[in-house]
């Protein structure tokens, strides 16, 4: 579904600046694979996420999706693939537009724009039904503008907006960390719900380990622009937060460093 | 007042143009001054040379569409800033105007335009004297309501038009690359293609704006143009700030009111007896600094004592309204 092939990256290179965020990265996602991701600061997610959308392009390497190399498409026409969800609220809506009209336009992410109503009688219709299932009463709020809502609402929005087209991938980085505890559960919440209803193929940055542990059938945590260790099936659900650190400690001799890291929830 | 009116409707068509680039796609575009005036001499040109007006009138929204997308290229493309794209294309088509006219005024006094068609055909179907009846009770008759009308018409079709294509898939799609470009990438739309396309459209009734205008004063200059972008920009702050811009049906009336509005306010003004007709472009600037200052020294003042209120209240000891928070809401 998704293959990463020995993806490198630096930023600043040849200047006083320069940084190796990915140092050949491999990595491979069967469908339906829900991998959570962790990692101390500049540990080189956020920028691994970026590539996979094609936001920023590799040094070297490859992105493959659905078995067809996509490297070499643009943002735009690799969005037809993925569903996205950012760190910051902001991000993922349009503030100024309403809900069905940011609704529609992610309807539109996998089949092409044409000069057709963009929100129509059935669309709204369908809108509302899927609204419904996020439980926020945001389906009464149809016509109301997206800078109206609150950061909990704008993230629960996002993950719908990403994923009701049923994206090939879905990259989720750190979309709750803004959120305070009660809504980050709750958006934590609805993820898992949404990613196993749709058995969607995920990629999940998060901060809080405990969660990281909890969801997912896979698990990898980087450091220093590597993946330095990775759990699957059993291994995975035998892991505790106190085992994720003792392996971080052995593989790199140093503790997990990472201002925000939640060791529990 | 009449003719202000007048002149404000087809002023409209460039104003809608304006919203478009500065609103909806949240881009500056200064190539308003140069691709007005290309819209005047395109037309000009052509109706000089023996061209059916209509025509002459649809080859300047071309020749406009043209200029916008050349720079939505600039931007896109060529990676330069949205103010230096549009000054570096208003000051190449300043030079592409002149190549146009072959000089730097075309009259158009003894030609046959849209505005003289219509008005000949308004008066063989006898339509002013009906109307003037209907206003009889004012005691005001114009010399004709066919530029009125047929200009009311104009600024409405493209209102309608423009109300229809954001409402599209396609238009939302360019209504969300102003409000939050990053975003649309990631919902596989284009955004270099929405912004080449909405300058293009934008330049394209900024052109057409110029055409009439031509076609109405009678002739064609080179300097025509200049600060026209300030004129569309105080048509649409004076609009939103009269009539409200809660949605974009509402955000386009506001605009044709707003054009209107401002060519009223420009004929008070140089009925003061101190202002002369040069004066009308600092007057322009002026509506447009306080249209911009004026709400938002407002907005402070209330942010002040709506924080002096509270401050009195703690004081007081009261409870501060709206601490109370809904812990289930998300
Ligand atoms: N655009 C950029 N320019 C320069 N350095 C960057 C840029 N983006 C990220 N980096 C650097 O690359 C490293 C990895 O960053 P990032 O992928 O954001 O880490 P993470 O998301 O794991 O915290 C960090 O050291 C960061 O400072
Ligand atoms: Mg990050």
């Amino acid at each position: 579904m998704l293959e990463l092939k020995r993806i490198t990256k630096v930023f600043n290179e040849g200047t006083a600046d320069e940084k190796i965020a990915l140092r050949g990265i491999d990595l491979t996602l069967a469908p339906g694979d829900f991998v959570t991701v962790i990692g101390s600061n500049g540990a080189g997610k956020s920028t691994l996420m970026n590539i996979i959308s094609g936001r920023l392009s590799p040094d070297t390497g490859e992105v493959w999706i659905n078995g067809r190399d996509v490297t070499a498409l643009k943002e735009h026409a690799r969005a037809r693939y993925i569903g996205r969800v950012f760190q910051d609220p902001m991000a993922g809506t349009a503030p100024h537009m309403t809900i069905e009209e940011n609704l529609a336009l992610a309807y539109n992410r996998t089949k092409r724009r044409t000069l057709s109503l963009g929100v129509t009688k059935q669309k709204r219709e369908w809108f509302r039904e899927t609204l419904r299932t996020l439980h926020l009463g945001l389906e009464d709020r149809l016509a109301a503008k997206v800078g109206l809502l609150s950061g909990g609402e704008r993230q629960a929005l996002s993950l719908l907006m990403a994923t009701f087209t049923k994206p090939d991938v879905l990259l989720l980085d750190e979309h709750t960390a803004a959120l305070d505890p009660a809504r980050a559960e709750l958006v934590t919440e609805l993820t898992k719900q949404i990613v196993e209803q749709h058995r969607l193929t995920t990629l999940m940055v998060t901060h809080n380990m405990e969660q990281a542990i909890r969801l997912g059938n896979r698990l990898i945590m980087m450091d220093g622009g590597q993946i330095i260790f990775a759990a699957e099936g059993k291994e995975k659900e035998e892991l505790t937060v106190e085992r994720l650190l003792e392996a971080f400690q052995r593989i790199r001799g140093s503790q997990f460093a990472s201002d925000r890291a939640v060791l529990s929830s | 007042m009449f003719s202000s009116v007048e002149a404000g409707l087809i002023y409209a068509v460039m104003a809608l143009g304006v919203y478009l680039s500065f609103r909806i796609l949240d881009f500056p575009d200064l190539t308003v001054d140069g691709s007005f005036v290309t819209g005047a001499s395109v037309a000009a040109v052509l109706i000089v040379n023996g061209a059916n007006p209509f025509a002459a009138s649809a080859a300047a929204l071309l020749a406009g569409f043209a200029a916008g997308v050349l720079t939505g290229l600039l931007h896109t493309k060529g990676k330069i800033n949205p103010l230096l794209s549009g000054i570096l294309m208003m000051i190449a088509l300043y030079s592409i105007n002149l190549r146009i006219m072959g000089k730097s005024n075309v009259p158009l006094l003894q030609q046959e335009t849209v505005i003289t068609k219509i008005t000949a055909a308004w008066r063989q179907a006898g339509l002013d004297a009906a109307l003037n009846r209907l206003v009889s009770f004012t005691g005001f008759a114009p010399r004709t309501w066919a530029v009125l009308v047929s200009m009311a018409i104009v600024a409405l079709m493209v209102k309608g038009l423009l109300d229809w294509l954001l409402k599209t898939e396609v238009g939302i799609a360019l209504r969300a690359t102003g409000d939050n470009k990053p975003m649309v990438a990631s919902f596989s739309a284009n955004t270099d293609w929405l912004i080449v396309f909405g300058l293009g459209l934008s330049n394209a009734l900024v052109a057409l704006s110029g055409a009439l205008v031509a076609q109405y004063g009678g002739f064609s200059d080179v300097g025509m143009g200049i600060g026209m972008i300030v004129i569309g920009l105080a048509s649409v702050i004076i609009g939103e700030a009269l009539f409200g811009a809660r949605s974009v049906a509402r955000a386009t009336w506001a605009v044709i009111g707003g054009a209107i509005v401002y060519r009223l306010i420009l004929a008070l003004a140089l009925r003061v007896e101190f202002l002369e007709t040069g004066d009308v472009k600092l007057i322009t600037a002026l509506i447009v600094m306080m249209a911009l200052v004026v709400p938002n020294t407002l907005a402070a003042q209330k942010e002040r004592q709506r924080k002096k209120r509270r401050v009195r209240q703690l004081e007081r000891g009261e409870t501060v309204a709206g601490a109370e928070t809904n812990y289930k809401s998300v």
